[in-house]
């Protein structure tokens, strides 16, 4: 119960951010998306689906989170209130809880690529939103896209620290009995 | 297994097609690139409309017999972009003033209240804009049916205030073929491009 109030917070909070995303995309990009995905996670963390559709669930988030690494969909999101709402649906129920439901069955292989991939693209988007000549969103003004330049860069070096770390000390992982049970019913079900 | 394999592949087909629409094919992945595609593609019709020009005369925006109508966004006091682009255009305008081209060149004002006829003249003799071939001018009611929010959408314009009291917009160099269409943007020192295209025309 206490995760659905969480994701109503978050989704809530993403709501009344609306007006000053307007003239701030580090608010935009780096607080409000994030918050709509994690509410979708929160919402998701709950449930498990079969291995069988995973894959699907992954790519469907993977093209969702393309689609908002596009310029133009940020330009849009702005100066259309249709393209807007379509953020508020599909960011946490096209992005965020898809790839939470698919995670639990992606192979740690992928896992690993997923994230490396992830600090490449923030890193790549950090050189761009920094160096680049041009305005890359008629919304923004320049200086605020060179904000969201190191932001990105910030973010991508948080991210990699924060994995980094679990990769060398192991994961902070809270094993309930509830967790492993379930674990027990998953082997079962494997088998 | 064939459950694996067969829908994952579908979801893949279908989220890859959606993003190639999402970017007009790979090409356009900013509102700028996606404009130009835009109208290139699909010629708007300009509806008409008078802008006042620097000498307090009105101008019509629609190309008058067979010409072709050059028009930039700007405002006088801008500091930076516009006068590049200034720059640019009266590189443009000397060359076609060369070659006897029929065209006209429009420099729009998009802060009409702060660019009165006297500022719009200034920055004209500031770029050695003298009327003949190439005016400023500002959007106001003298038609009293195009306004400058209208001018900016049909031409997909958008202004922002800066931190320092001006603006920033999408700058480029929109042309207004001979039919009435506005039909193709120029990135503002693609000089040659410009000349070129007026010149096949005319």
């Amino acid at each position: 119960m206490f995760r659905y109030g969480v994701a109503a917070v978050f989704m809530a909070s993403a709501f009344v951010l609306s007006p000053y995303v307007i003239s701030d995309p580090v608010l935009h990009v780096l607080v409000q998306i994030p918050l709509l995905l994690l509410s979708g996670g929160l919402l998701a963390s709950r449930v498990t689906i079969s291995k069988d559709i995973a894959y699907v669930f992954l790519i469907i988030a993977l093209v969702t989170l393309i689609y908002w690494m596009l310029p133009r969909s940020i330009d849009a999101a702005l100066s259309s209130p249709w393209h807007n709402a379509g953020k508020f649906v599909s960011l946490p129920l096209l992005a965020g809880a898809p790839l939470v439901l698919s995670w639990k069955h992606l192979h740690p292989v992928l896992r690993g690529f997923l994230k490396a991939n992830a600090i490449s693209m923030l890193g790549i988007f950090a050189f761009l939103y920094i160096h680049a000549p041009i305005r890359i969103c008629n919304s923004y003004l320049i200086t605020d896209q060179q904000n969201l330049g190191y932001g990105f860069f910030y973010v991508a070096i948080s991210l990699s620290n924060y994995w980094g770390w679990s990769l060398v000390f192991g994961s902070p992982q809270r094993v309930s009995h509830d967790d492993t049970l379930q674990s027990i019913e998953r082997v079962k079900h494997d088998l | 297994m064939t459950t694996r394999l067969i829908f994952p592949l579908l979801a893949a087909l279908l989220g890859g097609g959606f993003l190639w629409q999402s970017t007009d094919g790979l090409r356009a992945i900013t509102t700028e690139e996606a404009r130009r595609i835009s109208v290139a593609e699909n010629p708007r019709p300009v509806p008409e409309a008078y802008l006042e020009a620097m000498d307090g005369t009105s101008v019509a925006l629609l190309p008058q017999h067979n010409e072709t109508v050059l028009v930039e966004f700007i405002y006088t006091s801008c500091g930076d972009i516009c006068q590049v682009a200034a720059l640019d255009f009266s590189e443009i305008r000397d060359q076609l003033a060369l070659e006897n081209a029929d065209v006209r060149m429009i420099s729009i004002s998009f802060d009409p209240e702060q660019d009165t006829p006297d500022k719009l003249s200034y920055y004209g003799e500031a770029h050695n804009a003298d009327g003949t071939l190439w005016t400023v001018a500002r959007p106001i009611s003298l038609s009293g049916e195009t306004s400058l929010s209208d001018l900016l959408n049909l031409f997909g314009v958008t202004v922002i205030a800066n931190e320092w009291g001006g603006f920033e917009h999408n700058t480029a160099i929109h042309m207004i073929d001979e039919n009435g269409q506005f039909s193709q943007v120029f990135d503002i020192d693609d000089v040659d491009q410009v000349v070129t295209t007026v010149l096949e025309r005319s």
